[in-house]
Formats: structure tokens, C-alpha cells, sequence
């Protein structure tokens, strides 16, 4: 095993060292003409549970076929937060990051991800077109990554206190008494992470029209101030924020929480172990995020990546990953097809027909559509999240 | 013919012994150099390098670090959710401090003075058990038992302190929607978790107050409150402060508990965690940590002024 492994690395170096020698010949950010043989590694960044090799769950793996017919050994790097992947990407070492909306254009603009050529990979057109050249990985019509899975941030809600499914999401961001009489004072949470700013702005886009939001991730000064207020009233009514997908299961059941954004990994969770909740996106639409396979631009093992990209698209990947993770794929065809364990149903109930209800993740600049240095950028989110939630 | 008093050298291993026996400071150097370069360049390197990166800045969109010298960080600092921040946490590591002197106290005085053969074995036992558990076992333990729906609500609500609870949980300041979602649950579990480290010096100071001298006290007339004011109490004072260095310090730089009760208002080492791992804002990160490192240098000398250290 050790004898192995050093025998790998050794692999890896001379690889590394002839890589380097290459990247140093060929102009950087120039995309592949073709796909060469594997390098024989992969590394990955990615979210948890998003690249499965059986050792969670025997029945979920798109790993070891992917290994056996390439022979590009996989390891992975598993991230918490869209920061903490550019964080990863900006050390370096590492192949691919399964980047979402708010981290992919960081990634392309801090020049660590490289264009990719669509034309080397196969089945790129069996990708929902509706992703095809989706801006968060398409820059100046250039492609920087190949969409991995997409899904909403439902609101979940207990069914014991909601007879019927919440119709708006003022449940949990105005003072209000729920069906069972009693307020919403402690019962509800809101997301830990500075791009929960975005909710806040898509549901003053609906009851606020005066305040003109076009988009829930460009705001000017005012919108913003709007959103910023009404989280403020939020930070009253929340209890506890939440970064942990388990620590907010427990609130759950032990808490009293009884609403909160989430995604559909918890509800799924929750409901397996016969808690009474149910998701739902209400009538203001949702936020989502839609996650792209980038490649580092200093990647070691290019031809490996490629590959990766085309068994990304074609395998039981895209149907398995979406059931595991209650994700909708990149690949309609994914549902139906029978190549995983993925249905219609199950891509219905993870919310493929509300693609046009959600408006995915996607980092605020300052140069937007309402002109140079019209919006408040995403360092500001940052610091000011943090601010509302200290109370200020 | 008699031959020398000398033996003949038998092979490296006198020769080595012998170089050591003729210059002794050979083998300080020998035996001190591994310490020394692990506490130079392990402790004292990733300090300065600390240092170093505070004095950088972050691109503010693409997150990559600009290694060029400036002071903007530390300004980022005084920003006001930040100053929030590392109020927020002085103000709880000196509470968590108080607090714990003011519990741990009868239990060392009765540990150092009364208690006696297995009754002592029992007294270390139960201050160091919790020791020995998980931290973070012993934490989320303590996230059920706060829960709103936990024993110590069912308690409360049996016994008729439901009112009192809820009336406490109602203050602006610390309340929430239940103790494990409230500043005064983090404060109560900050208390627990760092006890022991105030228990143990403390009774070691108590122990070390000779009984005669309280005698002598009684013999001229001082009444035990006196004894205590002007005898028991200074010369434990070193042990309590050496116990306040520990549960200060620590609870200056948790980020686990504020992480898992609490209302999600950060704390320095929570912000710590956040602005490295999360944010990949290492300068901001690294400033932030200069902080509590500047607020126990000052305590340090503050307790070293007041002879915590004398019994060193």
C-alpha cells in the first residue's frame, strides 16, 4: 500500500514536473485542442457528498467506473461554503471545483479557472439549454465550466403548524402570527451565509415593485438599504442562522423551529426519519444555486479533467447524485432515461418545472447591469451579514 | 613497570562520552536544540507569519491576497461589527472568568481543607472527568439540555420557574427563544466547559496556605471572616488568577460553542474561523487573531504584577 502509494506520487511528480513544463511552453488561459491520455489522478474540490465512490452508501458511486475506465485515480476535496472553494482555488493544487453561481464568476475573474472547448466533450449538447450558456460560467461567450446540478432553496416548514403550505415567504421575514396562533418569534431561521442577502431582496422585488429590483444579486444603494432592513427585522423574529445542514435538522426536532429556507438534502432527511415537514417555493420564486465543474488554470491533469467533464454528462452520475443529493441534474434526459436510479417524479419533486422560478446564485459586482459601479458588491454582503446578524 | 591509571578508549562510544565530560556544554546544546528549533520555528515562526499576513490585504471580489504592506486590515477592525465582535468576546470571557472564580471557589476550599482520603480521590475525579470526555460531545450534549424542548425547560415549567425562565429569556441583552439559542446558554456552557482549568490551581493555592497560620489568626482574634478577608484570600489570590489566565484565554479564542449555541453572533474566534476557512480572508483572519493575543499580554502582565507567577 505505502510502496503504492510513493509509487504514485512519484507518478504524480514526474507528471507534475512535466505539466509545469508544458503550461510554461503554452500561453496560459489558451483551451485544449484535444484529449490526450489520462495523467493517471483527478483531484476535486467539491461540495459534500457530490462525488460518491460507494463508501457512504454501496448504492451510490460514480466514481469507480470512472476510475476503472480511465484509470484517473479521483480524490476529493470536500467544501462548505462557495468562499471556502475560491479560497481552495486560490491555494491551488487541485484539478476541478464543482463551483456554485456565487464563487464560479470570482473563480473566472481571479483568473484560476481556464476556458474550456466545448467541442471536446461529447455530450455537452445534451445539456438542458436552458444552462447551456448560463452567465454564471459563460463569460463573454467564452465557456468556463460544464454545469454539474441545480436545485432550489425551498422553504421548509413543519406540517403540524401549516395545514396547508405557506403561499409567501413573510414567514419567516415579517412579525406574524402562523396558523397555530402563536407568533413567529424564535421559530423560524434564516441561512448563515452572506448570499442570503439575495432572499431578502427577491421578496422586496415582489411586495416592494416601487423599489424597481431587476435582479436580487445587482442591488444599488437603496435596494440594498431596503434589504438590509428587512433582515434586520429577520435577525428579530431568528432564533439561530444556519451553516450546518445537521445542526439545523436538530432545530427542527428539538427547537421548535417551525420555517426556515433550506434545502431539499434536509427536507429529505427530516422526512425519512417521519418529521412532520414539507417543502415548498412560494409565490415570490426562489433562490437556487447551479453548480459548474470548473478546471484550475494551472491544472496538472488536464486530459484526466476532460474526461471527467464527458462522464460528468453521460454516466449514472447525473441521475444517481440527483437523487442523493434531492438535486435536479444538468442533463434532462438524466430523469428518464433509466441510466441511474433518477425519475421523472423524482426530478419533478426536486423542482425541474420551477427552473423559471428561481433566480440562481450569482456573486453581486459592482459593475452591473445598472451601470459601472452602480451595485454594492459582494465584499460589502460580507461584512454586513455579519453585522445583521450581530445585531446591528 | 606499572601501566597508566588510564584505560585505553573503547570505540566511539567512549570517545563520545568523553568529549561531553570535557566540554559539558556540548550536550546542553545537544539536548537543547530540538525544543528550542521546534519552539522557534513551529510556535514562534507560524506567530510571525501571522503577523506578517495581518499586514496584507484581500481583493475584495476575486479573494486573492495582495502581499503588499498595509495598515488596511487592522482599520477593518474598528469597523463597527467588528469592534461588536471582539467586545462581544471580552465582555463574555470576563463574565465566563468572574463567574467560574466565584463557583469554583467553595468547591477548591472544601477539596484543600476538608475533604480527606477517598472523599479527595472523589473531589479530583469529579473535577477531572469532564476533562476527559469530548469536547465536542460534552457541547452538543449541552445544546439537548438547553433545547426548548430539553430537561431543563421541563424542569423549569415543573417546578414553577417556567415564568422565571421565560422572564430571563425575554431580556434584550441575552435572551432568546431558549436557553440554547441565547447568549446566556453560550455563557452557561463556556462556565461548564472551562471549570476544571479554574477548580485545579485554585486548590492547589488553598492547599499551600499553612494551617498554623489560620490558627495564629484565630489565636489573636481575628473572626473567620477577617481569617479569610486577611489570610485565606491573598495567599490564594495567585491560584485564582492562574485559574482566570486559563478560562479568560480560553474562552477568548473558542469558536466551537459560539458556533453551537448561541443566536449566531460571532465571536473572535468564530470570526477567526470564518474569515480563514470560509472567506479565505486570511489578513482580516490574522488580524482579528492579533487581538486576543495583544489582550493577554496586557492580562499576563496584569497577573504577574499581582505575583500569579511567584510560584513558579
Amino acid at each position: 500500500m505505502t510502496m503504492n502509494r510513493q509509487m504514485q506520487r512519484a507518478a504524480t511528480l514526474s507528471l507534475a514536473a512535466l505539466a509545469s513544463l508544458t503550461t510554461a511552453l503554452t500561453p496560459a488561459f489558451a483551451q485544449m485542442t484535444e484529449v490526450g491520455p489520462g495523467e493517471g489522478a483527478l483531484s476535486i474540490v467539491a461540495w459534500a457528498g457530490y462525488v460518491e465512490r460507494g463508501e457512504t452508501d454501496k448504492a451510490f458511486d460514480w466514481v469507480t467506473g470512472f476510475e476503472q475506465k480511465t484509470g484517473c485515480m479521483v480524490s476529493v476535496k470536500t467544501a462548505n461554503t462557495s468562499d471556502e472553494m475560491v479560497a481552495l482555488m486560490n491555494e491551488g493544487g487541485f484539478d476541478l471545483v464543482t463551483a456554485s453561481g456565487d464563487a464560479s464568476l470570482r473563480l473566472v475573474a481571479g483568473g484560476k479557472v481556464q476556458e474550456i472547448n466545448p467541442a471536446l466533450v461529447p455530450s455537452w449538447s445534451t445539456i438542458d439549454p436552458r444552462l447551456q450558456d448560463a452567465p454564471w460560467h459563460t463569460v463573454d461567450g467564452k465557456h468556463y465550466g460544464v454545469p454539474y446540478m441545480w436545485g432550489p432553496n425551498v422553504l421548509m416548514y413543519n406540517t403540524n403548524v401549516f395545514k396547508e403550505a405557506p403561499t409567501s415567504w413573510n414567514v419567516v421575514f415579517e412579525k406574524m402570527d402562523l396558523p397555530d396562533g402563536k407568533t413567529n418569534e424564535g421559530r423560524v431561521q434564516a441561512y448563515d451565509g452572506p448570499i442570503h442577502i439575495a432572499d431578502a431582496a427577491q421578496y422586496l422585488m415582489f411586495h416592494k415593485p416601487e423599489l424597481g429590483i431587476t435582479s436580487p444579486y445587482e442591488l444599488n444603494e437603496d435596494q440594498y438599504k431596503a434589504a438590509l432592513d428587512l433582515l434586520r427585522v429577520q435577525r428579530t423574529l431568528t432564533s439561530r442562522y444556519w451553516h450546518d445542514a445537521f445542526i439545523q435538522i436538530d432545530d427542527f426536532k428539538n427547537e421548535g423551529v417551525v420555517a426556515s429556507g433550506s434545502w431539499p438534502f434536509q427536507v429529505g432527511l427530516l422526512k425519512a426519519d417521519n418529521q412532520p415537514v414539507a417543502s415548498t417555493i412560494p409565490q415570490e420564486g426562489a433562490t437556487g444555486w447551479a453548480d459548474t465543474t470548473m478546471l484550475h488554470v494551472d491544472s496538472e491533469h488536464p486530459n484526466c479533467a476532460y474526461m471527467w467533464f464527458e462522464h460528468q454528462l453521460s454516466s449514472n452520475l447525473q441521475a444517481d447524485l440527483s437523487v442523493w443529493f434531492g438535486a435536479v441534474p444538468s442533463v434532462p434526459a438524466a430523469c428518464t432515461d433509466g441510466r441511474g436510479m433518477q425519475t421523472a417524479e423524482g426530478c419533478t419533486a426536486n423542482g425541474l418545472d420551477d427552473f423559471e422560478k428561481i433566480r440562481f446564485w450569482k456573486t453581486p459586482v459592482a459593475n452591473c447591469s445598472q451601470g459601472e459601479g452602480a451595485c454594492v458588491p459582494y465584499y460589502r454582503w460580507v461584512s454586513d451579514y455579519i453585522g445583521v446578524i450581530g445585531g446591528r | 613497570m606499572t601501566s597508566p591509571a588510564i584505560l585505553p578508549e573503547r570505540g566511539m562510544g567512549d570517545r563520545i562520552s568523553a568529549a561531553f565530560w570535557r566540554r559539558p556544554r556540548l550536550l546542553l546544546i545537544l539536548l537543547l536544540t530540538p525544543p528550542v528549533l521546534w519552539l522557534g520555528i513551529v510556535y514562534l515562526g507560524s506567530l510571525a507569519a501571522l503577523l506578517l499576513q495581518s499586514f496584507y490585504s484581500i481583493d475584495e471580489f476575486s479573494g486573492v491576497v495582495k502581499q503588499e504592506f498595509t495598515l488596511k486590515t487592522y482599520a477593518e477592525l474598528f469597523r463597527a461589527q467588528n469592534l461588536d465582535i471582539i467586545l462581544r468576546t471580552l465582555l463574555m470571557a470576563i463574565l465566563v472568568t468572574l463567574t467560574s472564580a466565584v463557583i469554583a471557589f467553595p468547591i477548591a476550599y472544601f477539596a484543600a481543607r476538608f475533604a480527606k482520603g477517598r472523599w479527595k480521590a472523589v473531589f479530583y475525579l469529579g473535577v477531572m472527568l469532564p476533562l476527559w470526555s469530548s469536547y465536542l460531545v460534552k457541547v452538543y450534549a449541552w445544546k439537548l439540555i438547553l433545547a426548548r424542548e430539553g430537561i431543563l425547560t421541563w424542569i423549569a415549567d415543573h417546578v414553577g420557574g417556567g415564568p422565571l425562565l421565560a422572564r430571563a429569556l425575554d431580556e434584550q441583552w441575552f435572551g432568546g427563544s431558549s436557553l440554547s439559542t441565547s447568549p446566556l446558554g453560550t455563557f452557561i456552557v463556556f462556565v461548564y466547559i472551562w471549570m476544571p482549568y479554574m477548580i485545579l490551581p485554585m486548590q492547589a493555592a488553598l492547599e499551600r496556605v499553612p494551617v498554623s497560620m489560620l490558627e495564629a489568626s484565630s489565636d489573636l482574634g481575628a473572626s473567620r471572616a477577617q481569617t479569610f478577608r486577611t489570610v485565606v484570600f491573598p495567599l490564594a489570590l495567585p491560584g485564582i488568577i492562574a485559574g482566570s489566565i486559563f478560562t479568560f484565554s480560553l474562552t477568548l479564542g473558542d469558536y466551537i460553542i459560539p458556533q453551537i449555541i448561541g443566536n449566531s453572533a460571532r465571536f473572535i474566534g468564530l470570526a477567526v474561523y470564518q474569515f480563514q476557512g470560509t472567506a479565505g480572508n486570511v489578513p482580516l483572519a490574522a488580524a482579528f487573531a492579533m487581538v486576543p493575543i495583544l489582550i493577554m499580554l496586557v492580562y499576563l502582565w496584569i497577573a504577574k504584577r499581582m505575583g500569579a507567577f511567584d510560584a513558579l
